[in-house]
């Protein structure tokens, strides 16, 4: 036992300095890992501010409301500590689902061919020219989304054709290659060929789809909460864009920290995501390693 | 018994005006621990043979044996046994190893899945013991190294050891030495007839060029493929001294000699046309009378010629030509006709 687990941390050590090799990519691990750390362990330490408290409503950031304050008076550091959670589930929800599906799907059409092939391409294609936020509203409005996993499922659930199309492209020209055909002749068996062979080779295409899914789902998220089509369940960035919003935010300068102050944090993820996966593509691409 | 057997071997790809036969009723025979060399210009069914036989590629007609037995006829343990017992080393060395692969990975994953070692440590001495064979010394220093660390040459021998954790009995070398610089192509040559000698491993040598066909089947056998079709075989003496078939003639006329006086006594065989006809428009009759010196009009292009055995050895597809003898390097006194100019150009220096 001993000896694996030091085999995993010996592991992992080599991939963070393997990651470190791009300082730029590096940085955004870092910011990723800030912000989850943030969100999931620093709602224990920040407790939502909930009470209200005419006497401070739109303050400036000072040292005791380091954002400032709300339309309500209420802190609005507290709301960012405690906002990123449901942002952050959604969009992992929604980025590993249609990855998911893109990537088995993909692979195994371009890989099988034939009828399997053109039964999922022709699925894809419907699913692909249906306009994607008219669909989300309609939904939205059918189904209740009060629990966010659901929520992360359907933006899933929709964000993977233009993924799959093309994994399915890189899988045909992949099963072409000489060392898939020597695979072949070695008798390693389909799933190694697929998982060893095609999969690693489409990896740091994977990887940074899946951070532009996490992307989207983001938007998709905060855009569906601005038409208030989700419930304004607790507290998170989107809900909180939304009431800045409602309160008239663009219009008054006393509001701006309110508003500025989801959409920094959200744009923040979202760069420090993207960013991320430079230094993931050295993780899944050894040509890209020069520090070696 | 034959290790390997081609019966009227056919096969073509696409459909209606775009259909090319790219191999057309081949067949041939190689004996186990015996060497044959399949020689001709790109494109025309070389590669294609090879993966037929390699079992990569289904036949559109005809059977390929192996050991006496149909592969398209073997029951599931039958192709195992034939799939581990053929293996193939690809042309590119830069396409055929997996880039996202270490050699250790790429070694050590197919000894573990066929049971060849016990173990991780057992794999792991076994893929050392294989780097070792194909002169990647010293091993260790290769395992953890990924493709685009090695040199070209260093690749290739990489993919024979993948190839050598199967115990192959059988080896398909397509173009196995022709993408690596001239300079290791002689030690990666010598490496391969190591295994022929010391693994009792048959070849199946896929070549464009003649002088490597030379060098390594000297003792085997050559047979030349024109436009998907064998024009010419036999044991690689006589149709390196004595070709028959015309096709044979001009390609050995068109090797280079590195020797100047030699270059100057060497006949040229001057063809009618210097182009390959289109294998979606092949021309009648023997597909080779278009650029024949000696076309008989009437005969040549109308019926396929058939590949008829000649006394000498071998088999020639060209009844007009199949009995005369020609002389491709004209004699001087006291010289030898051939010599082995040909073949040093390929030997390692000191």
């Amino acid at each position: 036992m001993g000896s694996v687990f030091l085999g995993a941390v010996q592991s992992m050590g080599a991939t963070l300095r393997i990651m470190s090799y791009n300082k730029v990519g590096f940085t955004g691990f870092i910011a990723v890992m800030l912000i989850l750390f943030m969100s999931f362990i620093g709602p224990f330490f920040v407790p939502l501010d909930t009470e209200t408290k005419v006497d401070q409503i739109y303050q400036t950031p000072s040292a005791e409301h380091w954002m400032g304050t709300d339309h309500q008076g209420r802190d609005i550091f507290s709301q960012i500590v405690n906002g990123g959670k449901d942002v952050i589930i959604v969009a992992v929800v929604a980025g590993a689902l249609s990855t998911f599906i893109a990537v088995t799907f993909g692979t195994l059409a371009g890989f099988a061919g034939g009828r399997i092939d053109a039964f999922v391409v022709s699925v894809t294609d419907i699913v692909l020219t249906i306009p994607q936020l008219p669909l989300l509203l309609v939904l939205a409005a059918l189904i209740k989304l009060n629990n966010i996993v659901y929520l992360g499922i359907i933006l899933g659930a929709l964000g993977w054709p233009a993924l799959l199309r093309a994994v399915r492209s890189q899988a045909l020209s992949l099963k072409q290659r000489d060392f898939v055909e020597a695979a072949r002749a070695l008798d390693l068996g389909t799933t190694h060929i697929i998982f060893r062979e095609i999969v690693p080779n489409m990896m740091t295409y994977i990887i940074i789809s899946f951070a532009l899914a996490m992307t989207g789902a983001i938007y998709a998220q905060v855009a569906l909460v601005l038409f208030g089509l989700v419930p304004f369940s607790g507290s998170n960035w989107g809900v909180m864009l939304s009431l800045a919003w409602v309160r008239g935010a663009i219009y008054f300068k006393d509001s701006i920290w309110y508003i500025m102050m989801p959409v920094a944090a959200i744009v923040i993820l979202q760069l420090s995501v993207v960013t991320m996966t430079r230094s993931l593509e050295l993780v899944f691409n050894p040509r890209l390693r020069s520090g070696e | 018994m034959a290790l390997i057997e081609l019966q009227n071997v056919s096969r073509a790809f696409g459909k209606g005006d775009e259909r090319v036969v790219a191999v057309d009723t081949v067949s041939f025979t190689i004996e186990e621990g015996d060497v044959l060399c399949l020689v001709g210009e790109s494109g025309c069914g070389k590669s294609t043979t090879g993966k037929m036989v390699a079992g990569l590629l289904e036949p559109t007609a005809g059977q390929v044996l192996f050991d006496g037995q149909d592969i398209a006829k073997m029951d599931k343990q039958a192709f195992q046994r034939y799939r581990h017992a053929v293996q193939i080393i690809h042309q590119d060395p830069y396409a055929s190893l997996n880039p996202t692969q270490t050699v250790r990975q790429m070694i050590t994953r197919p000894l573990l899945r066929h049971k060849k070692a016990k173990g991780r440590e057992g794999a792991e001495a076994h893929a050392v013991e294989l780097l070792e064979i194909v002169d990647l010394t010293p091993a260790e220093d290769f395992m953890n190294k990924y493709p685009h660390q090695l040199s070209g040459g260093q690749r290739q021998r990489v993919s024979v050891a993948r190839a050598l954790t199967v115990e192959p009995r059988f080896i398909v070398a397509d173009e196995a030495v022709s993408m690596v610089d001239v300079s290791i192509r002689v030690s990666l040559l010598n490496m391969l007839s190591r295994l022929k000698e010391e693994f009792d491993v048959t070849f199946l040598f896929i070549t464009h060029d003649l002088a490597l066909a030379k060098y390594f089947a000297w003792q085997g056998r050559i047979s030349v493929m024109y436009l998907g079709r064998i024009v010419e075989d036999g044991p690689t003496q006589r149709v390196v001294m004595d070709p028959r078939h015309p096709y044979t003639q001009a390609l050995l006329a068109a090797v280079p000699e590195a020797d100047p006086e030699l270059a100057r006594r060497k006949r040229r065989i001057e063809l009618r046309s210097a182009d390959i006809p289109s294998l979606l428009d092949l021309p009648p009759g023997c597909t080779f009378n278009p650029r024949c010196p000696y076309v008989v009009t009437g005969e040549c292009d109308v019926e396929v010629p058939p590949l008829d055995p000649i006394p000498e050895g071998g088999r020639v597809a060209c009844p007009v030509r199949s009995s005369i003898s020609i002389q491709l390097v004209e004699e001087t006194p006291g010289g030898s006709v051939h010599t082995d100019a040909d073949i040093s150009q390929y030997q390692p220096d000191g």
